[in-house]
């Protein structure tokens, strides 16, 4: 009974289907573990009680015909969800209940999944490391002082200490792959246009997808088939058919073309890195697939052109936070003050700092030299892209400079954090499909992950390269539950 | 209709200037939902019932844009004769205010859906081109109410979203007369198309007056103020009026003109500023990357093409060429669409001379006096048909016309109804005719042989008494041609 925590979401789905077990025991399980990991921070707002009751009803309904029937799951505290408070990390949003249910939670609920509870995350989904949320610091099972990455910082803490049996992050920059890679688990950020954005806080609208976070790559295939949709309450939402990843989902890759970037060849790139990216090569190469080298020559300017193209969003994304209509108000003599004093308030550093970029590099006379370059350089960059894509299948590169940082390291030194998404940020700008998926330790016993990158709208491909990998790493966790 | 001259000029101590007005219209688009979100735009309803979670800007909220506003733009493109344009970009203008839940503007910046057109007006002095520089969509605020309460202001949202047109001129109209004459054809086109009802009392119809002035001759511009948000035709008038006034005082003092944006100050009928160039908003405007570039196909173009109504220039010319009507009276019939639509329903079966002359002069003065527009005309148009049928076929008199008119404003009555219900069939029968005559000139024989004596002016007074026996209804051309005969 209580190893049910250590079995994989398919695994779950499987056994309440055959009634192995109960949705009531499984979120029985759940629930404890959760209660039982205060210390990890991971939630915001817990669902217990209003899930067990989702438990038992699933139990006397036995409708068994969901992707992710009886399933209890707990979500990135970024989709709003009806009557349950959705804060986005903030305390501008700390009394905040919406009225509605995003497109991607409705999904998971229509597939027979109920809700466990909202997880922490860096403010408005900025940061790397989870330690901007107004919430507190989330603690990565790794180790008491070591980040869990970010944003999706709580989700992917609370999937690796197995209190939820898999989750759902947003990833704008690498929210999703980088907590992946930090503990261990697997993330993928889908095709932009593939997952509805209609329902969560947005951050920077032409960036942000929601994706699945997942102990392994066969419950990845499965969340991913769950949440997608077309949308057209979202107009960047694309009208493509939803594949079958699942049923497809195989680690017969041989004959695909992957190619290896130099440009990801950073300098002070760690060793074991390094090595991290030769094994991958070497698994894909086992596997059959034929390694190329390729070049994507403005991968330098990602950073930057990320730099100003979020901040830009996120400025205007931002400015309906006012104290008006809903979430925290300071007072004012007037209106100006209320407003400066709410957002004063209601912001912490990091959100303040990027909305501080976005203005200004929106400003007339700035708006050209920054926001405009900017756009064309993300052109480029989706062009090299497209270029590589007419040779290779798919492309293998690391998914951070690093493993996981202790807690307060790089909170100093916004550049060095920003850092971080290197590797990430230039698939967001060109709007492809990435996965995270675990591939060995560093000599800190601190897991690294791999990235693939595919093309548009195949997914499949990646998974499938990434189930190539997960078979050959042979990962296992090894922590024990120190926290508890 | 003499030639006027063009004759609008202000002159000063030094001077005589020139005043070059353009206009930013606001035209709230004819559509049952809003821009980006399918609340009702019905106007009136109580606070903040039309507002959807989009409208009031919460969180994960996302625009989706109504095709139906697009296609109206792209008439109004049309009916102004403009470039349409293929691909357009809705922007973000990104600024705070309790009425602006989103904390931006969605409207269309570096890309409109409409590029340059115009519009063509018949002034008293000649007709004249208008350009227009571009059209594009936008959606509007809500609105602050700040005087329900001393200390609180009220937002109310059913405003929200709405869309909206704003139409630019270009720098080209030199009058307030001209603006009059601008706005009501703008108007005139839109309602025809049915793309704006251009009601100016519930703020459908709105404009942004751009004024400079500049001396006789001068060919460059002089720096300009913008009047924000004026509501109706007098005050934009009485605004520019003002304010051309204003610059021309201070440029012959010596003085400069600040480009601002100013307020008219509808009680007091003046100008002031509201905020200088240096203050001017920076609104950072920048691409909603929640929406895609707006692609328009061409089919969608030539199919609206089609069903395009005439408009009308093109009706006051088919007015004059078919109905033989002068330029006048065809752009007094064809300046609301309802008026040239009951006009033609009337002439289908009656003279239309006849008809025109009812319309503008008869039917157009019980409107005024009862303030009612043309579909709310107490008489019908099939009604006055018939009522002009048995003026011309001699049925019944002009003047008796006229009380039956009067009468046929009571519910609508049936003019032939009325006429036979108090017998008021013209007589025209030339013996009937002489019968009374002959009766009137037997009781005044001393009138008689006092007209035969050189008083012709007592002929009017034989007539009237022959009407009076007559109850109004002999026919007068035939009274007058036998009287002539009975005083030989």
């Amino acid at each position: 009974m209580s190893n049910i925590s250590q079995l994989s979401l398919t695994k779950i789905v499987k056994g309440i289907k055959k009634k192995e077990f109960t949705s009531e025991e499984v979120t029985k399980v759940f629930i404890a573990n959760s209660k039982k990991s205060k210390k990890l921070n991971t939630y915001i707002t817990e669902c217990f009680d209003e899930a067990l009751i989702s438990a038992k009803n699933f139990d006397k309904k036995k409708d068994y015909n969901g992707l992710l029937s009886g399933i209890p799951i707990a979500i990135k505290d970024l989709f709003c969800t009806k009557d349950i408070k959705t804060t986005a990390g903030s305390k501008i949003l700390n009394n905040f209940i919406p009225t509605y249910e995003s497109t991607v939670t409705k999904n998971l609920w229509s597939q027979g999944a109920f809700l466990l509870g909202k997880l922490n995350c860096d403010e408005f989904a900025m940061g790397s490391s989870n330690e901007t949320s107004f919430f507190g610091n989330v603690i990565n099972p790794y180790g008491e002082k070591i980040v869990p990455g970010g944003s999706s910082g709580g989700s992917a803490s609370a999937l690796a200490a197995e209190l939820t049996p898999a989750t759902i992050g947003t990833d704008t920059g690498g929210s999703i792959r980088q907590p992946a890679s930090f503990t261990g688990t697997v993330g993928l950020k889908p095709t932009y246009g593939r997952c509805s954005r209609w329902g969560i806080v947005a951050f920077a609208s032409s960036l942000d997808q929601a994706g699945p976070m997942t102990k392994n790559v066969e419950d990845c295939a499965l969340l991913l088939q769950a949440m997608s949709s077309y949308d057209p309450k979202d107009s960047t939402s694309i009208d493509i058919k939803v594949e079958n990843y699942s049923s497809k989902l195989t680690e017969k890759v041989k004959g695909l073309k992957i190619g290896i970037p130099k440009e990801y060849r950073v300098d002070d790139m760690p060793v074991e890195i390094d090595s991290l990216w030769k094994k991958g090569i070497d698994y894909l190469k086992d596997a059959g697939a034929v390694i190329k080298n390729i070049s994507l020559p403005h991968t330098m300017y990602a950073l930057p052109t990320y730099y100003i193209v979020a901040p830009a969003e996120a400025s205007s994304n931002l400015a309906r936070y006012d104290g008006v209509k809903y979430g925290h108000r300071a007072k004012g003599n007037n209106l100006i003050e209320m407003y400066e004093n709410t957002r004063s308030e209601g912001f912490g550093n990091e959100v303040k700092r990027r909305i501080l970029i976005g203005t200004y590099v929106l400003s007339s006379g700035y708006y050209d030299a920054y926001y405009l370059k900017a756009q064309k350089v993300r052109q480029l960059i989706k062009n090299d892209f497209d270029k590589s894509f007419t040779e290779v299948d798919a492309i293998l590169t690391p998914s951070t400079p690093s493993s996981a940082f202790k807690i307060g390291d790089k909170t100093d030194d916004p550049i060095s954090m920003y850092l971080n998404d290197i590797f990430t940020v230039p698939v967001n700008l060109s709007g492809l499909p990435a996965i995270s998926v675990p591939a060995g330790y560093d000599k800190n016993n601190l897991p690294l992950g791999l990235q693939l990158i595919g093309k548009p709208f195949d997914e499949q491909t990646i998974l499938n390269l990434s189930l190539a990998i997960e078979k050959r790493v042979n990962f296992k966790k090894n922590f024990k539950n120190w926290w508890c | 209709m003499g030639e006027k001259k063009f004759d609008y000029f202000i002159s000063g101590d030094k001077a005589k200037w020139e005043v070059v007005i353009g206009l930013e219209v606001h035209a709230q688009v004819l559509s049952k939902s809003k821009l980006f979100s399918s609340s009702s735009t019905k106007f009136g309803a109580d606070p903040n019932t039309q507002v959807s979670l989009v409208d009031s800007g919460f969180p994960g909220m996302l625009p989706v844009i109504n095709q139906f506003c697009i296609e109206q733009s792209i008439k109004t493109g049309l009916g102004l004769k403009a470039k349409i344009n293929l691909y357009s970009v809705f922007d973000r203008k990104n600024y705070f205010y309790a009425d602006l839940p989103q904390g931006y503007q969605i409207s269309q910046y570096k890309n409109p859906i409409v590029g340059e057109g115009e519009v063509i007006l018949d002034l008293p002095y000649g007709s004249k081109k208008v350009g227009i520089e571009r059209l594009h969509l936008e959606q509007d605020a809500g609105k602050s109410i700040h005087d329900m309460d001393p200390e609180n202001t009220f937002v109310d949202l059913n405003r929200s979203g709405v869309a909206l047109m704003e139409i630019v001129s270009k720098p080209d109209l030199r009058s307030p007369e001209e603006v009059n004459f601008y706005i009501k054809k703008l108007r005139s086109i839109m309602r025809y198309l049915g793309t704006c009802d251009g009601n100016m009392q519930e703020g459908s119809l709105r404009a942004d007056v751009n004024v400079s002035v500049r001396k006789i001759g001068d060919k460059k511009f002089g720096t300009r103020c913008e009047i924000k948000n004026v509501n109706s035709i007098k005050f934009m008038q009485a605004a520019i009026e003002y304010e051309a006034n204003r610059q021309v005082d201070l440029l012959e003092t010596g003085k400069n003109i600040d480009q601002e944006t100013r307020l008219f100050d509808t009680k007091k009928n003046i100008t002031r500023s509201m905020r200088s160039k240096e203050n001017a908003h920076d609104y950072r405007y920048f691409p909603d990357p929640d929406l895609l570039p707006l692609k328009i196909d061409k089919s969608l173009i030539s199919k609206l093409e089609k069903e395009l109504p005439e408009l009308p220039d093109e009706k006051k010319e088919r007015f004059m060429k078919e109905h033989k009507l002068s330029s006048y009276e065809a752009n007094i019939l064809v300046s609301d669409k309802e008026i040239s639509d009951f006009y033609e329903e009337v002439i289908k079966s009656c003279d239309k001379k006849l008809a025109t002359n009812w319309i503008t002069v008869e039917l157009f003065a019980v409107l005024n006096k009862k303030n009612l527009n043309i579909s709310q005309s107490p008489v019908s148009a099939k009604n006055l048909s018939s009522l002009i049928k048995m003026i011309s076929s001699g049925k019944i008199s002009g003047k008796i016309a006229k009380y039956v008119f009067e009468k046929m404003q009571v519910d609508n009555k049936d003019p032939n109804q009325i006429v036979e219900k108090e017998s008021l069939i013209q007589q025209s029968d030339p013996k009937e005719l002489e019968k009374i005559i002959v009766s009137v000139l037997l009781k005044n024989k001393d009138k008689v042989a006092q007209y035969k004596s050189g008083k012709e002016k007592l002929f009017g007074y034989f007539v009237g008494e022959v009407m009076k026996l007559s109850k109004g209804k002999a026919n007068p051309q035939l009274v007058n041609q036998i009287l002539k005969n009975n005083l030989k």
